[in-house]
C-alpha cells in the first residue's frame, strides 16, 4: 500500500528544476547545436508528389558537383530482407515498410517522402546538389480520406497489404491494414434494454505535435566501425535499436548521445534523419549533420491521425448506459500503424460498460505516416464519445457530472481490452470537478459574445517498462544520479526527488544526468507517461542499493554488524548511540577509499490508469464564428504528485495543445495531396493570446503499484479538451461541431444552419 | 552556390539606376519581413537587394503645411503609431500598423513594403485606400503618381515597372468631422493573416454622412476599393440601416476563393460583417469616441 502524501520530505515540494537555469539562460545544448570538426551538412531530396512510382533516380550530376562528398538513395540502406515480403505478417511487414518510409524504394506514398540525400561542405552546396538529382516519376491517383480509401475500388497504396483481423489476412489487398475488435457481453440485449439510443458521426483532421525544435541528427561513422550519433529524441536507446535494425549494424558499435530536447510529445519517439546521416557519414568518412525545416516537419513527420468515428450509446430513462458501440477508422498515413488501437481502448475508459463492441480500422492514405502524439488515439476517441455523452445529457436533461458519476468506471469494472480496473481515481476526479470554483461559479457573459460551458472526461492507460538508474555517492555527500530517460517534461527532477526522498537528503544534493547509451543500461523511451513512474522507481531502487552499501561500509568502519545500523528517513545513520549525517557518512566512507555506487534496472508493472475532467468556458462571436476560450479548469488524478509544478505544467500543456486541436489546427491538402499550410503561420497552433489562464486541480489517489504512489501524468490532459471545447460551443450556440477543427467558417455555418 | 548582392543607394536616382540595370532580378528591400522570407522559400528569385533605408525620401514621415502627410515607403509601422499627429488623422492606417505581425515585425515592416508586396490580404492597403492615399513613384522615365486603389494588379503583382520604385505615399488631410477604422478577421488572436479585412472612412455633418470610402481585403485578387458602398452612404443618417446597405454592397463586390485561410462562403459573409463593424468604428471615431484597434 502506498504511503499517503504529506508524509514526505521531498516528494510534493516545488524545487527549482535542475536543468531550469541552463534552459532559461540559453546555455542548454540542443541537438541543432551539435557540431564536430570536419563536419559536412546534409540535405534531403523529397518527393513533390503524394503518390507516384519512381521510374529512375540519377544522382551523377549531383555527385560531380564541387563540394559534394556523398550522395545516397534507398539503395544505400540495407535491404530489410528477402524473406520478409512473402511472410506478410504485421511485424515483419512493418519493418519493411519502415525502411521504405525512411527513403522511398519504388514508390512515394506522401508529399515529402525522402528520395535521396546529399552531404556537402555546406548547406548551400548540398541544396544546389539536390537540384541536380534527376528523378522520373509516374504519377498515381491519390487517396486522402479514410472512407474513400476503404472503398473496394480505391487506388491501392501498397499492393501487398492485406487487412489483418486478429492474425487472419484478407484474400484481396486493400488500403485497410488491420481491423481490431473489442467485444464483451451482449450489445443486442444491451441496446434492447435502453429507453433511448443515440448515435453520432465525427470526423477530425490530422494534427501535428508542434514541437518547436526541428528534427536533427549528427552522425560520425568512424574508420573502426563505431557509429556515434547525437540527436534530439525521446529515447537514445530507441534510436540505437532502430539504427541497428535499419543499418544491420551491431548494437555494441552504435552509441547515441541524447541532447536536450525542444519538445517531442511523442513525435520524437522514432527516427527520420539519423540513418541518413549515418549512411552519408559512412560514405564520406566525415561527420554529417542533418536538420529539418518547418515545412519538412509538417509535410513528412508523423502527425496524430485524423479520421472518422461513429458512436452509439443506449441509455435508460434514469441515465444509466446499457450498451455502447463505436467504430473508428484512422488515417495511418502512407504506411500502416495509426493509433486507432489505443482509441478503441480509451474512448469509453471513463464509463462503466458491460455490453460493448468497438471496431478499429487502420487505413493507409497518401499523407505522412502518422505517429505518436500525447495519449495517441485517446483524444480522437474521447472527442467522439464525450460529444455524444453531452448530447445525451442535453436531450435527456441529465446533469453532466451526475451522469458521469452514475456511469463512472471503478475498481473491478471491465476495460475495453477485457481486463479489469485496479484502484482508480475516477470518482474522486468527478467530485473534485463538482466542487471546483469553476463549476460552482456562474457562467458570466461578455458584450457581443455568447458564452457557453462544456465539460469532458479523459482516460489514459499509462505505461511501465524498463528503466535504469545509477546513484553514485560523492565524497562531499552529494549524489550523481545517472538515469536513462530523456527529460522532456521536468523528469530529471521528479526522478531525482524520489532518489532524494529515499536517501533522506535534499533534492539539490542529487545531480541528475541523462547519459549516452554506452554509459547506462537500457531504458525505454520517454513516452506513455512512464518516466516518473518507472525511472523514478529505478531511482528509488538505486538509492536503496546505495544506502545498503553505505550501511555495509559504515559497519566495516565501525566494526559492527550491518544490521545494528539504523538508516533513518532523514538520511542519518545511527548505531549504538552514535549518529552521523549523510554527508558525514560520505566523508567517512571516502576516507576508507569506498567509492560507492547503487544501481538498479527495473521493469515495473502496475503503472495505474489515470482520469481527468476538463471544464471550458468559451465566448462565441455569433456573427463570425470566432471562438475564444475564456476560462479553463483541468482536474486530474496524478496519484501522488511527485513534483507538483510539473504536474501542473503537463496539465497546462495538454490543454494548450488541445485548444489548437479543437479550434484551429488542421492539415490542408489540395486534390493532388500537396499540403498547403506548411508553415506555423498557416498551421495555426494557439498563441499565448489564444490560451486563457488554466486552473489546475491535482487529485491525489495514490497508485498502490508504486512505492510513492505515482501515476503517469503527461498524456491524459490532452484527452478531454477537444470535446470540452466543442461541448461549450454547443452550450453557447446550440451548434454541435462534429468535425474538427471547429474553425470559424464551420462554426459560423453551423450557427447559420440553426437559424434557417 | 547562389550569390546575392546588396546595394545601399542614398538617392532615389541611384536606386532607379540600379533597378534599371538589374531588371527583374533586383528588388527594393525595406524591412525585409516579406522579401527575405520569400527569397528563402524560393517564391521569388531576387539576386540584387536594394536597401531603401539609406534614402531620405523613403525614410521620412512628415505632416505637410497643407495638413496632408507624406509617408516614406520604408517607414516602419512602429514609427507610424508612435506619431501623435498621424494617429489623430489616420486612425484606420494606425489600426493596421498595430495588428500586423508581432511587435518585432512592426519595428521592421513598412507600409510601403506592404503595398509593394501587393498581397490581397495586406492589412495596410484598405486603410490607405479609404484615406485616399496616392502613391509617388519614381523610375527611369521620371516620376508619376497613382491612387493606391489602382496600384495592385493581382496577387503579388502591381503597376511598378522593373526600373520603378515606390518613393512615398501622400495621404490627404481628412475633413473636419472625419473618422476611420480598419479591422480584420483572423482565427487566432495574433500572428495571423487576415481571412478578410475591412476599412472605412466617413465624414459627418451632424448625423449625416457627407463622405465615405470603404475597402475590403483578402476577398479578391487585389484589395478592393468598394466605391459604391461609400457612395450609398452619402446623404444617409449614420446608423445601422445605412451600414447594412453598404455592407451588402461590399459582400456583393467580394469575389473570394477557398483556401487554407478561409472559405468563399465565410469570406463573403465576413465582408458584410466587417464592413458593418468598420463603419460603426469609423462613425464612432468621427464623433470623437474611442475605438480600440483589434481584429
Amino acid at each position: 500500500m502506498a504511503e499517503t502524501n504529506g508524509n514526505y520530505n521531498v516528494i510534493g515540494t516545488r524545487p527549482v528544476r535542475h536543468d531550469g537555469v541552463d534552459k532559461v539562460t540559453g546555455r542548454a545544448i540542443y541537438g541543432v547545436d551539435a557540431h564536430m570538426p570536419g563536419m559536412l551538412w546534409g540535405q534531403v531530396l523529397r518527393s513533390p508528389h503524394a503518390h507516384a512510382r519512381i521510374l529512375s533516380i540519377d544522382t551523377s550530376r549531383a555527385e560531380a558537383l564541387d563540394g559534394v562528398h556523398a550522395v545516397m538513395t534507398a539503395a544505400d540502406i540495407p535491404d530489410p530482407g528477402a524473406g520478409v515480403a512473402e511472410a506478410n505478417e504485421s511485424g515483419l511487414q512493418s519493418k519493411r515498410y519502415k525502411s521504405a518510409s525512411l527513403m522511398a524504394r519504388d514508390k512515394v506514398l506522401f508529399e515529402g517522402h525522402p528520395i535521396a540525400a546529399v552531404a556537402a561542405t555546406n548547406k548551400h552546396v548540398a541544396e544546389e546538389a539536390l537540384a541536380l538529382i534527376d528523378v522520373e516519376y509516374e504519377l498515381l491517383p491519390v487517396v486522402l480520406d479514410v472512407r474513400e480509401a476503404m472503398k473496394p475500388d480505391a487506388p491501392l497504396l501498397l499492393d501487398d497489404l492485406h487487412m489483418d483481423t486478429g492474425g487472419e489476412l484478407a484474400d484481396q489487398p486493400s488500403n485497410v491494414a488491420s481491423r481490431t475488435i473489442h467485444e464483451e457481453g451482449d450489445i443486442e440485449a444491451g441496446f434492447a434494454a435502453a429507453d433511448r439510443v443515440f448515435e453520432g458521426e465525427y470526423t477530425m483532421s490530422m494534427v501535428h505535435q508542434g514541437y518547436i525544435e526541428p528534427h536533427n541528427a549528427l552522425a560520425y561513422w568512424s574508420a573502426d566501425g563505431h557509429l556515434r550519433v547525437e540527436c534530439s529524441s525521446q529515447g537514445q536507446f530507441g534510436i540505437r535499436s532502430e539504427l541497428a535494425d535499419h543499418l544491420q549494424w551491431p548494437i555494441s558499435k552504435i552509441n547515441v548521445f541524447p541532447s536536450e530536447i525542444g519538445g517531442g510529445f511523442g513525435g520524437k519517439t522514432t527516427i527520420y534523419l539519423e540513418p541518413l546521416a549515418a549512411v552519408l557519414s559512412r560514405k564520406s568518412g566525415r561527420p554529417v549533420k542533418l536538420t529539418m525545416s518547418r515545412s519538412d516537419i509538417l509535410r513528412a513527420t508523423g502527425p496524430a491521425p485524423g479520421g472518422y468515428a461513429w458512436v452509439k450509446i443506449g441509455i435508460t430513462n434514469e441515465g444509466r448506459i446499457t450498451a455502447a458501440q463505436a467504430m473508428f477508422a484512422f488515417e495511418a498515413g502512407g504506411y500502416p500503424g495509426s493509433a486507432v488501437g489505443a482509441a478503441c481502448l480509451c474512448a469509453f475508459g471513463p464509463y462503466k460498460l458491460t455490453d460493448f463492441r468497438i471496431d478499429g480500422y487502420d487505413v493507409v492514405v497518401n499523407m505522412p505516416k502518422s505517429h505518436a502524439y500525447r495519449a495517441p488515439g485517446a483524444p480522437q476517441g474521447e472527442f467522439a464519445v464525450d460529444s455524444l455523452v453531452d448530447e445525451i445529457c442535453e436531450e435527456m436533461g441529465f446533469d453532466r457530472l451526475a451522469f458521469r458519476a452514475m456511469n463512472a468506471s471503478e475498481e473491478g469494472d471491465l476495460r475495453a481490452n477485457g481486463t479489469r480496473y485496479h484502484c482508480i481515481g475516477n470518482h474522486e476526479v468527478i467530485e473534485a470537478a463538482r466542487t471546483s470554483d469553476h463549476w460552482q461559479s456562474a457562467i458570466g457573459s461578455a458584450p457581443g459574445r455568447t458564452r457557453g460551458r462544456g465539460i469532458a472526461s479523459g482516460f489514459w492507460m499509462n505505461g511501465g517498462g524498463m528503466s535504469t538508474a545509477v546513484a553514485q555517492l560523492n565524497s562531499d555527500g552529494t549524489v550523481t544520479l545517472r538515469e536513462g530517460s530523456v527529460d522532456i517534461g521536468g523528469t530529471r527532477t521528479s526522478v531525482a526527488m524520489q532518489a532524494a526522498e529515499t536517501l533522506g537528503i535534499p533534492v539539490e544534493d542529487v545531480d541528475p544526468i541523462v547519459p549516452d547509451t554506452d554509459s547506462i543500461a537500457f531504458t525505454g523511451v520517454t513516452g506513455g507517461s512512464r518516466v516518473t513512474f518507472a525511472t523514478g522507481w529505478a531511482a528509488i531502487e538505486a538509492a536503496r542499493d546505495l544506502r545498503k552499501k553505505m550501511v555495509d561500509g559504515l559497519a566495516d568502519h565501525w566494526d559492527v554488524a550491518s544490521d545494528s545500523i539504523v538508516a533513518d528517513e532523514d538520511g542519518t545513520f545511527r548505531q549504538n548511540g552514535e549518529t552521523v549525517s549523510f554527508k558525514e557518512a560520505a566523508g567517512i566512507l571516502d576516507g576508507d577509499d569506498l567509492r560507492l555506487v547503487g544501481s538498479a534496472t527495473v521493469v515495473p508493472e502496475g503503472s495505474g490508469n489515470t482520469f481527468a475532467i476538463h471544464i471550458a468556458d468559451v465566448d462565441v462571436d455569433l456573427e463570425t464564428g470566432k471562438v475564444d476560450v475564456v476560462r479553463y479548469t483541468a482536474i486530474q488524478d496524478a496519484g501522488t504528485a511527485i513534483y507538483p509544478p510539473y504536474v501542473e505544467g503537463q496539465m497546462e500543456g495538454g490543454v494548450a495543445q488541445g485548444i489548437g486541436w479543437a479550434l484551429t489546427e488542421e492539415y490542408v491538402y489540395d486534390d493532388e495531396g500537396h499540403m498547403r499550410n506548411v508553415s506555423l503561420l498557416d498551421y495555426r497552433m494557439p498563441t499565448t493570446l489564444d490560451v486563457p489562464m488554466i486552473e489546475s486541480i491535482i487529485v491525489e489517489v495514490p497508485n498502490p503499484g508504486h512505492p510513492y504512489g505515482a501515476r503517469g501524468v503527461g498524456e491524459v490532459p490532452i484527452v478531454p479538451p477537444l470535446a470540452a471545447i466543442t461541448n461549450a460551443i454547443a452550450d453557447a450556440t446550440g451548434a454541435r461541431m462534429r468535425d474538427l477543427p471547429a474553425s470559424p467558417p464551420k462554426v459560423q455555418a453551423a450557427i447559420a444552419a440553426l437559424d434557417s | 552556390m547562389h550569390a546575392i548582392s546588396y546595394a545601399a543607394p542614398t538617392t532615389v536616382a541611384d536606386a532607379v539606376s540600379i533597378l534599371a540595370e538589374h531588371g527583374a532580378n533586383a528588388r527594393m528591400l525595406a524591412g525585409g519581413t516579406d522579401l527575405i522570407v520569400q527569397v528563402r522559400e524560393k517564391l521569388r528569385d531576387t539576386t540584387v537587394f536594394v536597401d531603401a533605408k539609406h534614402i531620405p525620401d523613403l525614410t521620412q514621415l512628415t505632416v505637410n503645411a497643407d495638413g496632408s502627410a507624406t509617408l516614406g515607403a520604408a517607414v516602419p509601422c512602429h514609427q507610424i503609431y508612435g506619431d501623435d499627429a498621424i494617429v489623430a488623422q489616420y486612425p484606420a492606417l494606425v489600426d493596421a500598423c498595430r495588428i500586423i505581425g508581432s511587435t518585432g515585425i512592426q519595428g521592421r515592416a513598412s507600409v510601403g513594403g506592404n503595398l509593394c508586396n501587393s498581397g490581397p490580404a495586406g492589412d495596410t492597403i484598405p486603410p490607405l485606400i479609404v484615406h485616399g492615399a496616392v502613391a509617388n513613384i519614381a523610375g527611369a522615365n521620371g516620376e508619376r503618381t497613382l491612387a493606391v486603389e489602382d496600384f495592385c494588379t493581382g496577387p503579388s503583382r502591381n503597376v511598378l515597372g522593373d526600373d520603378e520604385l515606390l518613393v512615398s505615399l501622400t495621404l490627404p488631410k481628412p475633413a473636419d468631422g472625419s473618422g476611420s477604422h480598419y479591422l480584420r478577421f483572423i482565427p487566432r488572436n495574433e500572428m495571423d493573416i487576415a481571412e478578410v479585412g475591412a476599412g472605412a472612412a466617413v465624414t459627418l455633418d451632424g448625423d449625416t454622412i457627407t463622405a465615405a470610402r470603404v475597402s475590403i481585403g483578402a476577398v479578391a485578387p487585389t484589395p478592393l476599393f468598394v466605391a459604391a458602398a461609400g457612395e450609398a452612404l452619402i446623404g444617409q443618417t449614420a446608423g445601422e440601416a445605412a451600414y447594412e446597405v453598404a455592407a451588402n454592397i461590399a459582400r456583393d463586390a467580394a469575389s473570394p476563393i477557398n483556401d487554407m485561410r478561409g472559405t468563399i462562403a465565410h469570406r463573403k459573409h465576413l465582408s458584410f460583417v466587417l464592413t458593418q463593424r468598420a463603419l460603426r468604428g469609423a462613425v464612432a471615431r468621427a464623433r470623437g469616441m474611442e475605438v480600440g484597434h483589434g481584429h
